[in-house]
């Protein structure tokens, strides 16, 4: 898949409480926790996050609770694709699991300014920043989480495994 | 080549004879485990899979502990999903209020999970059983819904880091400051996507519930699970309660990691994590003057009965300062029982400590002890982000809970050597 839009970038360790703050978790609907993702970073953010948009940041984005609300949130503020230099390890997996697309490459974020305009194959992990005029590469999914991502998440691969078993 | 406690544990639940770190392979679940606010997520994404029946009604737990009592309709709507749930599955692992306490003090505490168990939970802190000698990791809804289904998980084994703390404790030292040095030490991504091994004299002496503490933060370095090997206080705790068969898992001598660290215990001092991050540590020497309103003794990290008694040690004869609300959580119902029949509630209640049912609440900043704009507090808990406690200009210091009482009654944070 393809995604293009602008980049609004931050810093390292972005955690789970500011990328969906706990009081919002009494609840799991998506539309709700669209409207509060990153509230407590940038309260500005779902204002100036326009659909298909790109996020990118530092080391360890995602870093803390296990919240799947947190890569919920994000995808319904309209984020299409999060690029960081790494993910902290649960967000990394929920992410693919719920089919939030995601890529490691530290030199693609050193080059990215907010604002930018990004465009990210995530069949290639080719990330071209159209602004800048640079194109990077980020490292290629191993084929099983590439299958969970082509089978749509883990839900429709773990479908798709165990009517193979049957 | 030998292998590590870890890798180890996962190449028995894979059915392999070993496993190298790198390696993808799906892990067979002895126990799943979710909450009130990963839950519902995890029951909707079940439902999509279109199995009628969770793998084993034995092996998944699901516990209401995060907005629970229910603060509100919407909370109350969450948990009677995850009620709904376990009834028309019928769970055995379900614990209403009243029956319930915090995940994490609770299933160790019921025998639920054992050594050499491999376990998920979609709760970041399921990385505490590894103080039993279990595999024990954190990950999202989507992935227990899948594990509910199957019974599996897929991973990726981790590379280990291996942790040695040597030396004796001093006084007012534990787990919790054993951690906090450590995360200070290495960061809150020092251990990103690897195995962290505790070992050592130091962790050899230290109690279980200490452990627990410890294996419970290693989420906050970054870590995908982490482990102290059985020893003969691992035994006694587990034989009061295990109901089922556990095997005992040590690592190889050859056993290969990634890093090697060693610490003098002797020489670490209580510890407290400043905003915003637990790996922003200070020795309690190095504090400073740092005024505070609210204190919380509890958590998943350190709301256990030598939690509760080491608190009351500092407070016993002292009051809570006017300034500052003390709230005391113990962490399950049998916690709670004990403090009370040890005379720790007198204590408490002597010092003007509010005390309560067992609850996540203050933790996340979910209910009971919010904090307002520009307000500071000292808690036992494990994370000290922004705005985790309430308002996101207030502030979250990390301790042990003899720092923590000694600063309820200095209203400010303060050395339990102060007053005690």
């Amino acid at each position: 898949m393809i995604y293009q839009g602008h980049a609004h970038k931050y810093g390292r360790d972005i955690d789970t409480d500011v990328i969906i703050p706990a009081r919002y978790l009494n609840t799991s609907d998506p539309i709700e926790l669209g409207k509060h993702a990153m509230e407590d970073l940038d309260g500005e953010f779902v204002n100036k996050v326009k659909a298909g948009d790109i996020l990118a940041a530092e080391e360890n984005f995602g870093c803390g609770s296990s919240r799947e609300h947190a890569p919920i949130a994000i995808k319904a503020a309209g984020v299409s694709v999060v690029l960081a230099k790494s993910f902290a390890r649960i967000f990394y997996r929920n992410a693919i699991n719920m089919g939030l697309p995601i890529l490691e490459s530290a030199e693609a974020v050193d080059a990215i300014e907010t604002g930018d305009e990004v465009k990210v194959d995530t069949d290639t992990g080719e990330i071209t920043n159209l602004t800048k005029g640079l194109t990077f590469k980020a490292a290629p999914f191993p084929p099983f989480i590439q299958d969970i991502i082509t089978s749509g998440g883990l839900i429709n691969y773990t479908k798709k495994t165990l009517k193979a078993r049957r | 080549m030998g292998m590590t406690i870890t890798e180890k544990i996962l190449a028995f639940h894979a059915g392999k004879d070993s496993v190298k770190p790198g390696e993808l392979i799906d892990v067979s679940l002895d126990l799943v485990l979710s909450n009130d606010v990963t839950a519902p997520i995890a029951i909707k994404e079940f439902e999509k899979i279109g199995v009628d029946r969770v793998f084993d009604k034995d092996k998944v737990a699901l516990v209401p502990d995060h907005y629970t009592p229910n603060k509100d309709i919407k909370s109350a709507e969450q948990a009677k999903i995850m009620r709904g749930f376990a009834r028309a599955q019928k769970i055995t692992n379900y614990f209403e209020i009243g029956r319930m306490g915090v995940e994490h003090a609770l299933l160790p505490e019921l025998g639920l999970v054992l050594p050499g168990d491999a376990i998920i939970g979609a709760d970041s802190h399921t990385c505490t059983y590894g103080a039993l000698g279990a595999f024990s990791t954190g990950v999202g809804s989507t992935d227990v819904a899948a594990a509910m289904a199957t019974g599996k998980v897929w991973l990726k084994v981790p590379p280990t880091m291996k942790f040695i703390f040597d030396g004796e404790l001093g006084q007012w030292v534990g787990g919790k400051d054993l951690i906090l040095y450590l995360i200070g030490k290495i960061g809150v991504d020092g251990a990103l996507y690897k195995a962290m091994e505790f070992s050592g004299s130091a962790i050899c002496n230290l109690s279980m519930d200490g452990r627990f503490a410890m294996a419970n933060m290693a989420i906050e370095a970054g870590g995908k699970n982490g482990i102290i090997a059985p020893d003969d206080i691992t035994l006694s705790y587990v034989k009061e309660r295990a109901e089922r068969d556990y095997k005992v898992y040590e690592s190889d001598d050859d056993a290969e990691y990634e890093e090697v660290f060693k610490f003098d215990a002797s020489s670490i001092e209580p510890q407290v994590a400043f905003p915003h991050l637990p790996s922003n540590t200070r020795g309690i020497s190095e504090v400073g003057e740092v005024k505070i309103d609210q204190v919380v003794i509890g958590s998943c990290t350190n709301g256990r009965i030598e939690d509760m008694a080491e608190a009351a040690k500092v407070l016993k004869g002292n009051k809570v300062h006017r300034d500052v609300r003390l709230i005391v959580i113990p962490a399950t119902q049998a916690i709670y029982r004990q403090a009370m029949a040890e005379g720790l509630f007198d204590i408490f209640l002597d010092s003007e400590a509010a005390v309560s049912t067992p609850t996540c609440g203050p933790c996340l900043g979910g209910h009971m002890g919010i904090l307002a704009k520009g307000e500071r507090a000292v808690a036992t808990t494990n994370r000290n982000f922004v705005g985790r406690m309430g308002h996101p200009e207030s502030e979250v210091y990390l301790s042990n809970p003899s720092v923590a009482a000694a600063s309820a009654i200095m209203g400010r944070i303060a050395s339990p050597s102060e007053v005690a």
